[in-house]
């Protein structure tokens, strides 16, 4: 059922399919190269994890999928292929048929997502009256059924935001987003600034839902633990680039890249002896002028002289995508590309 | 969409007739108990409740008509037991004005205040969601606006008008007054546009409208609701100055006409002081209710003023 990782060009299987993803940022400070060329496939059922640092394109990314970039972001090159069709070009009419009835997002922070002065009911309601056209009724009567879907009586429906847990505005957050009975849902940061417990919860619901309706999933988190726990592959992005991308197993069993082994060893095992983690010295790079070569050689202990001016394209090693020179079989992104980029 | 083995639930503690009532999703009921706590806004409640009394009870408190003459004394005679206030010079009880006056003070107040309000909410929302050069062009006629002093401006389109009426003098001092108030509600909507919540109903595919309608206007009514009622003191001054300046019609018996008589007849040469200093006692009380109240109201619903 699950199509090859590797598998380009054709027509293929996966519900959503992203190439070659190229997102800039028009700043007064000069283009933001926020998502530089990242590929990545979803099928059906499964749950993907986008992982990496704050700002390296992770929520970019999301809202790129439902065409919702900010009025100075734009997409650059590459497509998205939702069933074949590329979201990319599609027009804004055909993208509204699309977003929150096929795709839709849990917002990060949900916190502060909600109106404080609207009841959770009306809210929950809002895109089933403006994607679907129903009667009042009906989407309310729809409203209800999804907040016990999401574990909360319905009686609460009449209550107010600040009525509400942070743990149980999360739960809101997501009966919004399954509000349109939507293929793939995208979690974005879904349990950051939650405690523990409540995230284990939310985790929990998500991979329930995920199995009760058939979902597919994209989660989007910087907590390499919550990936491991729910995903069947995870992507690791550095600075707007792919890193290393690949089953969640073979990921964290074993990674490849330099950046993803700073990050798995940096998660502290409990099983392991009690050191503190290794951390991976310096900073993430300024999108604006990020570094020539690989983005990361400036923080790789590996580093050589290739990496600092040629851009390692994503290649298979040992069965997984990985854009790093320190493995023969990877080749470097062709110098067309790269010129097309300057 | 079944439903689940999981349902989080929780004993009602609001009984469903308080949870119907809301002001910046705080219940009435809390707000309410604030401004009972609140001696500020007592205080000026109190004021208001009496003028208020003073108005609607008007025509049965006062012994005779705002413009009915007297026959048991003569013209401008000094205050006694039948006309507690004295007699005016054309020969009404002025006690009867000052009562009868409450009504118009308090009327062109309220109503000049809403016009001002509505006026200034609207240009306030519009320019404050639209932004762009709609924004920029709105706020510079708003700084020209502002910038010429509101009284001379009155009284040229008072003065430009001929002497006018009831309806007149509301909409003079609404259509002069309304530039603070979009102000203030523009800059209110600039921050609720920043909202994450506002954010969101926009991603799920709300229009303007429905932004502007649904999500920002009942987030800034209570800074609305709070810098009315401030108006409101600024529009009774504003009526007063017209009325004193005798730009207003002869009928509108308000405070600032009573002034401006007793002014006129020189009230404090001919032994009746009170005829002057009361109705002026009058607007100042009522004014500073208004303020009193406003202010005390704008620090509960304003979430940046609330008291911790």
């Amino acid at each position: 059922m699950k199509s090859s990782i590797h598998d380009s060009g054709g027509a293929s299987l996966s519900l959503l399919e992203v190439k070659d993803l190229v997102i800039e940022y028009t700043t007064q400070k000069g283009t933001v190269h926020a998502v530089d060329g990242i590929s990545f496939a979803l099928d059906e059922g499964e749950a993907l994890g986008l992982a990496g640092e704050s700002g390296c394109g992770k929520t970019t990314t999301a809202l790129a999928l439902m065409r919702l970039l900010p009025h100075n972001g734009r997409i650059i090159r590459g497509s998205i292929r939702f069933r074949g069709k590329n979201l990319v070009t599609l027009s804004e009419l055909s993208i509204r048929r699309i977003r929150w009835k096929e795709i839709s997002i849990i917002f990060q922070g949900a916190m502060n997502s909600l109106n404080p002065i609207r009841r959770i009911g009306d809210q929950i309601a809002e895109p089933i009256l403006l994607h679907e056209g129903v009667e009042k009724q009906v989407a309310r009567r729809r409203a209800g059924d999804l907040l016990e879907v999401v574990g909360i009586n319905r009686n609460r429906l009449r209550d107010y935001p600040h009525e509400f847990s942070g743990g149980m505005r999360q739960r809101v957050m997501i009966a919004m987003a399954l509000a349109c009975n939507p293929k793939i849902v995208i979690a974005d940061e879904p349990v950051t600034a939650l405690d523990v417990m409540i995230q284990a919860q939310i985790l929990e619901l998500l991979e329930r839902l995920k199995r009760e309706l058939d979902l597919s999933m994209i989660l989007i988190s910087h907590d390499l633990s919550v990936m491991a726990e729910t995903c069947d592959r995870v992507a690791i992005m550095y600075a707007g680039r792919m890193m290393e991308y690949g089953q969640t197993v073979d990921i964290f069993t074993g990674p490849k890249h330099p950046y993803t082994q700073g990050l798995v060893g940096a998660f502290p095992d409990i099983r392991g002896a009690r050191t503190i983690p290794e951390s991976i010295p310096g900073a993430v790079p300024s999108l604006i002028n990020p570094p020539s070569g690989c983005v990361f050689h400036p923080r790789c202990k590996f580093a050589f002289d290739r990496c600092t001016d040629h851009i390692p394209s994503p290649s298979a090693v040992s069965g997984r995508d990985v854009a790093c020179f320190l493995y023969p079989e990877v080749q470097e992104v062709s110098p067309r590309l790269v010129e097309a980029k300057l | 969409m079944g439903a689940t083995e999981v349902v989080i639930s929780r004993p009602s503690v609001v009984s469903p007739f308080r949870a119907q009532l809301t002001i910046t999703g705080r219940r009435l009921g809390e707000v309410w108990h604030q401004i009972l706590h609140n001696k500020t806004a007592m205080a000026g409640l109190c004021i208001l409740i009496f003028f208020v009394f003073l108005a609607l009870a008007a025509p049965w408190i006062a012994p005779y008509g705002p413009l009915q003459p007297v026959n048991d004394a003569p013209a401008l005679s000094p205050p006694s037991p039948q006309h507690l206030m004295g007699v005016s010079r054309l020969g009404n009880d002025i006690f009867s004005q000052v009562i009868w006056g409450t009504q118009v003070s308090l009327l062109v107040g309220v109503l000049a205040a809403i016009v001002a309000s509505v006026i200034g909410t609207a240009v306030g929302l519009i320019s404050g969601f639209v932004g762009g050069w709609v924004d920029d062009v709105i706020m510079r006629f708003n700084d020209i606006v502002l910038s010429i002093p509101w009284l001379v401006l009155m009284i040229i389109v008072a003065a430009r008008l001929g002497t006018i009426d009831l309806l007149g003098i509301i909409l003079v001092i609404g259509l002069t007054g309304w530039s603070v108030t979009a102000r203030v509600i523009r800059s209110q909507v600039l921050s609720l546009k920043e909202r994450m919540f506002v954010e969101r109903a926009k991603m799920v595919g709300s229009s303007n409208t429905h932004l502007l309608l649904r999500h920002i206007f009942p987030n800034a009514f209570p800074l609305i609701f709070a810098n009315t009622i401030l108006t409101v003191a600024i529009s009774i001054l504003s009526e007063s100055v017209l009325a004193f300046l005798n730009l207003s019609v002869r009928q509108n018996i308000s405070w600032g006409r009573i002034v401006a008589e007793a002014q006129k007849n020189n009230a404090m040469t001919i032994g009746n002081p009170g005829w002057l200093i009361i109705p002026g006692l009058c607007i100042v009380f009522l004014v500073f209710g208004f303020y009193l109240f406003g202010y005390a109201l704008d620090e509960i619903l304003n979430p940046r003023l609330r008291r911790r």
